[in-house]
């Protein structure tokens, strides 16, 4: 299994053809405090780059785009009712939803985890 | 029957001081706790007494309300308290300076209030005849003439019921103008990355992309940019002025020029007209379109929020198409109505009603006697003491707090700073909760999002030299606490009703509407 | 100027302090060419208290007063008795000249009211939740329409032929430019509601059916089989409801399992007012929460652990989202909820109980007298304080010929329907705890001596 990371933050990682996706610990400590979450519902398809989850703070609301084109295989349930997880635990327990890939060499274009510590690093 | 049958309380847990135990009730002198009327009233306690109701059989079908609604009730003398008590929770320009900027926190002048409340005005319906409401049509001409005047329009939508419907009801006309012309196509609204979030919201609810314009160091729209990116596309440009920096767009009337030249419209928010009232007319500059909002320069009260009300602008461009209702003035001094009936012979181009009857007429009788009050002299001496004051600001704290835009020259109506001065760790958050504590409102924190840690405030022409001076003084103390790294301002406000609210919670587990809490198990026998 | 507490002194001081030689100084980035130069054309220059009292006190006179003359206007906004503390506490600067309670710390006032608005009016509707208000009833109704349209993804609303036509007007409008597609039709001049028809139309593609209860021509129904067959569509239902004093003797829409029910809250507390300000209601089911316009108070805790009030959920709003907000809508109508609020504390469940028996007989005694009127019928079966007469002649020029006689009549369809020739011998008349039995007499014998 291997992790890749986007430039808007997201994570996914890749078993065979399906992915998980979630957003980065870099992503949550500058969001602050995450209140509620809008994950996807089973069946929507997506391409790359679409806008496939709503994650809020007190304060903010940013999307959350789909790091590959897909179809959206289970949204994560545990986030409706405790939405803190995406704090606690991001690149874990804190995952948004699972999309089967529709065409892996799109994850070409993502950074691996070194690539995307360097790239926040610059930030 | 009790609302709250199982007696529950808010908990206090009022800590005491060095000096001081805390108090049984959670009070501390005037400081006042106060229940909620759930917690307080009953279903059964009325403070009003209705006349029996004549004999008659029930025509309600088969609808009569049978299931308990659970409205609590008090009596007169509890209401007033309840609502009094409830009151000295706030602060409020009638209490001390309500620097916010961009709101323009006037006084409410106490005669405005007064005519709002003649009879003639307050117990008139809406869908009476017309020649038995001549006044009131009256009222909202005379308004309409006066607001035309002041920005050297042609035209005025009266009936927005707010800043934000007024803008709607702008861009809606600059929609209409651009289906007319038969050029839909313009899908562009540029707007400044200045404006606020209304802007934006507004132009993507009509169906436009919105595309920001940069700003230029000197806190102004870049006119260079702004103009390359003209074209076919462009619908219309949204300008703030003066912006939400506090700073006169100089170049609005190149800018419209090249905008009408590309076949675009230039809608104006007005949120800060009190800058200029009197002094300039928007009109002049080349603008199709500006809400005012009369809670802001003409002094209707804010209400803790609303009501407000937009009245539209418009240029000879865009006036055929503005909404409806609105009154004609003829010839013998009659007014009449142009509604739907009358639309298709007086006013065919209309893009149509934005909300029932004519708009806020109980803002209009106050903004009519406030615009009467000042007349002409006295409404160009507001905008002159509204940017002294803001000027006066500005100079006397410009050495402890930075000013982004201080150097480029004087400002308008707001004096805007920054947190850049602040010692690490310590925020615009910090300084607003700290002059909490020295019994003032906060300015305006975090906008415009364009200046990192934005403090903007707006003194507003109704504040004396002395009101001014102690502010200064009280701003400038807690500056100086925040530049030294003073701890306590960290947990500010200290000696407010309540401390720092906790709004991660608020948001996480949304409780919106009062519940009847779960009876305490009783402990066993 | 009284108003403006500078002296010249003063004026002089501060351009010192500031390094200005004039006020014009401070004026310099206004290009020339845009300086008003002289006085507004025309205004006249500052004016005493008593000279603009004058002024508008012969304005206002030019009005027939309500409270004056036999008195029968509804259709969306009506007369009811205010108690004199609500003005009264309305008028405290604290609430008067607060704003939007953006620091809660020294807001609390306005955000605890705020709570038990919200509280008062999800009861009042049978809504699990209501926001902090709206605008007013119209812009409610119009919002429920694009919250329905962000809930179902669907873009049909089927509006009932009952809804206030300033409503639909409203609505028509707003669609335009969202894409919505309107079903829409004028009533009937028939006893009941078009609920079967309402159902009948409900298809796959709809998002909401929006019903007014009661309705424009003063009737109600059971809006429970409307409800269902929503949902077996997975439409949402949208009721409306301009008299909520109606709800403290008719079943409430959220009882008969309406998703979003909004509303005009003008009734109480609020006055006529020529038209506005008034303030919109809205409340809906629990679920659809997060998609609701306006703004929202929800209770939190303080750092020292005690009971507060925030605003919450404000991401759904224009100044974080932007062009992504579920509303641009940025203003509330908080004056006139608590205005509204105050007078529900005072009634209390019993006291509108009561007001509500008062006005449902008041109407139904009214009711039956007028329809002795020879040439007068009434058309409804079931109402509340509104019903509507078929005068068996054009209506409009009666209303017209009775203000003359000094007596309001109510609202002819005509003013409301202009051009519909199978309405215009209709007349809504409202009838509340303010109007007399020599009111009623009055009015019976002034539409006889005109239809004679």
């Amino acid at each position: 299994m291997s992790r890749y990371f986007t430039q808007d933050h997201e994570w996914i990682d890749v078993d065979g053809e399906t992915g998980t996706v979630g957003i980065s610990d870099y992503a949550q400590s500058q969001l602050g405090d995450i209140v509620f979450v809008e994950v996807p519902e089973e069946g929507k398809s997506l391409s790359q780059g679409d806008d496939a989850a709503v994650v809020e703070s007190v304060k903010a609301a940013s999307d959350v785009y789909a790091p590959v084109s897909g179809t959206v295989i289970e949204g994560n349930a545990a986030l409706a009712d405790d939405s803190s997880l995406v704090n606690s635990d991001p690149e874990g327990e804190g995952w948004f939803f699972k999309i089967t890939l529709s065409d892996a060499s799109e994850l070409d274009q993502l950074m691996d985890e070194q690539a995307y510590a360097a790239f926040v690093e610059k930030l | 029957m009790s609302i709250n049958q199982s007696g529950w309380r808010p908990e206090m847990t009022v800590k005491g001081t060095d000096e001081a135990a805390p108090t049984f009730t959670g009070n501390k002198a005037l400081m006042l706790e106060e229940a909620l009327i759930f917690e307080i009233g009953s279903t059964e306690t009325t403070g009003v007494e209705v006349a029996e109701p004549v004999t008659a059989t029930s025509r309600l079908g088969n609808l009569a309300r049978t299931a308990p609604i659970g409205l609590p009730g008090l009596s007169e003398p509890e209401t007033v308290r309840h609502y009094t008590r409830l009151s000295r929770q706030n602060y409020a320009i009638d209490l001390g300076l309500f620097p916010l900027g961009s709101c323009t926190m006037k006084h409410n002048p106490r005669l405005n209030e007064k005519m709002a409340r003649l009879p003639g005005f307050a117990d008139v319906h809406p869908l009476q005849p017309v020649d038995t409401v001549q006044g009131a049509l009256g009222v909202i001409n005379e308004l309409a003439v006066w607001l035309i005047e002041l920005t050297g329009m042609h035209g005025v939508a009266m009936s927005p019921k707010a800043g934000a419907h007024g803008e709607l009801c702008g861009i809606l006309c600059i929609k209409a103008a651009l289906e007319k012309r038969g050029e839909g196509y313009r899908k562009i609204v540029l707007v400044p990355e200045s404006a606020h979030g209304t802007n934006p919201a507004t132009a993507a609810f009509a169906g436009f992309q919105v595309e920001d314009i940069p700003a230029t160091a000197d806190g102004r729209v870049d006119t260079a940019a702004l103009k390359a990116r003209l074209g076919p596309d462009i619908a219309a440009v949204m300008i703030t002025n003066p912006n939400t920096c506090g700073l006169f767009e100089r170049d609005l009337k190149e800018i419209s020029d090249a905008v009408h030249a590309a076949g675009g419209y230039v809608y104006c928010d007005g949120a800060n007209f009190n800058a200029i009232v009197g002094r300039v007319r928007p009109g002049d500059l080349g603008v199709d379109a500006m809400h005012i909002n009369l809670h802001k320069t003409f002094s209707t009260p804010h209400g803790g929020g609303g009501p407000g009300s937009g009245p539209v602008v418009l240029s000879e461009a865009l006036a055929p198409f503005g909404p409806l209702p609105f009154t004609e003035r003829h010839g013998d001094g009659h007014i009449t109505l142009v509604e739907e009936e009358t639309v298709e012979d007086r006013h065919p181009d209309s893009f149509g009603r934005m909300t029932a009857f004519h708009g806020q007429m109980g803002m209009f009788t106050r903004a009519l006697t406030y615009i009467l009050s000042h007349g002409a002299d006295g409404l160009r001496q507001v905008a002159e003491d509204a940017v002294l004051n803001a000027n006066y600001v500005l100079r006397s704290l410009e050495d402890v707090l930075d000013a982004p835009f201080g150097k480029a020259g004087p400002c308008m109506h707001e004096a805007l700073f920054s947190d850049a001065n602040l010692a690490d760790g310590f925020s615009t958050l910090d300084v607003a909760k700290g002059l909490i504590d020295e019994g003032f409102h906060p300015m305006t924190v975090y906008f415009p999002l364009v200046v990192h840690g934005a403090m903007l405030v707006e003194p507003t022409e109704t504040e004396s030299k002395a009101a001014l001076d102690q502010f200064i003084g009280a701003l400038r103390s807690v500056a100086e606490r925040a530049k030294a790294g003073d701890a306590s301002l960290k947990s500010a406000p200290h000696f407010a009703p309540r401390a720092r609210l906790d709004e991660t919670l608020a948001a996480r587990k949304p409780k919106l509407v009062w519940k009847e809490p779960a009876p305490v198990a009783q402990a066993a026998e | 100027m009284r108003y403006l507490p500078l002296t010249d002194h003063d004026r002089r001081d501060m351009l010192s302090v500031i390094g200005a030689a004039s006020i014009d100084d401070l004026f310099v980035d206004v290009p020339e060419a845009a300086r008003l130069d002289g006085p507004v054309h025309g205004l006249p220059n500052h004016a005493s208290e008593l000279s603009v009292e004058r002024h508008m006190t012969a304005l206002a006179r030019q009005n027939t007063v309500a409270g004056e003359v036999p008195f029968f206007l509804g259709a969306g906004a009506y007369r009811h008795h205010v108690p004199a503390s609500v003005d009264h506490l309305i008028q405290r600067g604290e609430f008067l000249t607060a704003y939007t309670p953006y620091q809660p710390e020294i807001a609390q006032g306005t955000l605890q009211m705020l709570f038990e608005f919200q509280t008062q009016v999800a009861r009042l509707l049978g809504t699990d939740v209501a926001n902090a208000s709206m605008y007013d009833g119209s812009t409610a109704c119009w919002e429920a329409i694009g919250m329905a349209r962000r809930i179902t993804k669907r873009g049909k609303a089927i509006l009932s032929a009952g809804l206030h036509p300033h409503y639909v007007s409203v609505a028509k409008t707003m669609a335009k430019y969202t894409g919505d597609v309107l079903d829409t039709t004028s009533p009937w001049l028939v006893p009941d509601m078009d609920v079967d028809r309402l159902i009948e139309k409900i298809d796959g593609d709809t998002s909401c059916v929006v019903v007014q209860y009661p309705d424009i021509l003063g009737r109600i129904a059971d809006l429970k089989p409307l409800a269902d067959a929503c949902h077996a569509n997975k439409a949402l239902l949208i009721a409306v409801v301009t008299e909520p004093v109606a709800l403290g003797a008719i079943r409430s829409p959220g009882e008969m399992d309406a998703d979003i029910v909004v509303g005009e809250g003008q009734s109480l507390g609020v006055g006529l007012q020529f038209g506005g300000p008034y303030v919109g209601l809205f409340g809906c089911k629990e679920k659809y929460v997060r998609q609701m316009p306006g703004r929202l108070c929800g209770e939190t805790v303080d750092a020292d652990g005690r009971r507060g009030f925030v605003l919450t959920l404000s991401t759904r709003e224009q100044h974080i989202r932007r062009e992504k907000a579920t509303s641009n809508i940025c203003t509330n109508s908080g004056l006139c909820a608590l205005a509204f609020s105050i007078h529900m504390t005072l009634l209390g469940e019993a006291g509108l109980r009561q007001l509500a028996a008062t006005n449902h007989a008041n109407a139904v005694a009214a009711a039956e007298r007028l329809a002795k009127v020879p040439g007068v019928s009434l058309v409804n079966d079931a109402f509340f304080n509104e019903f509507t007469l078929d005068l068996g002649q054009e209506a409009r020029p009666i209303v017209r010929a009775l203000a003359d006689k000094g007596v309001l009549a109510g609202v002819s369809l005509g003013r409301l329907y202009p051009g519909e020739a199978e309405l215009a011998n209709g007349l809504v008349v409202a009838v509340t705890e303010t109007v007399t039995q020599e009111d009623v007499e009055a009015l019976a014998t002034a539409i006889e001596e005109v239809l004679a």
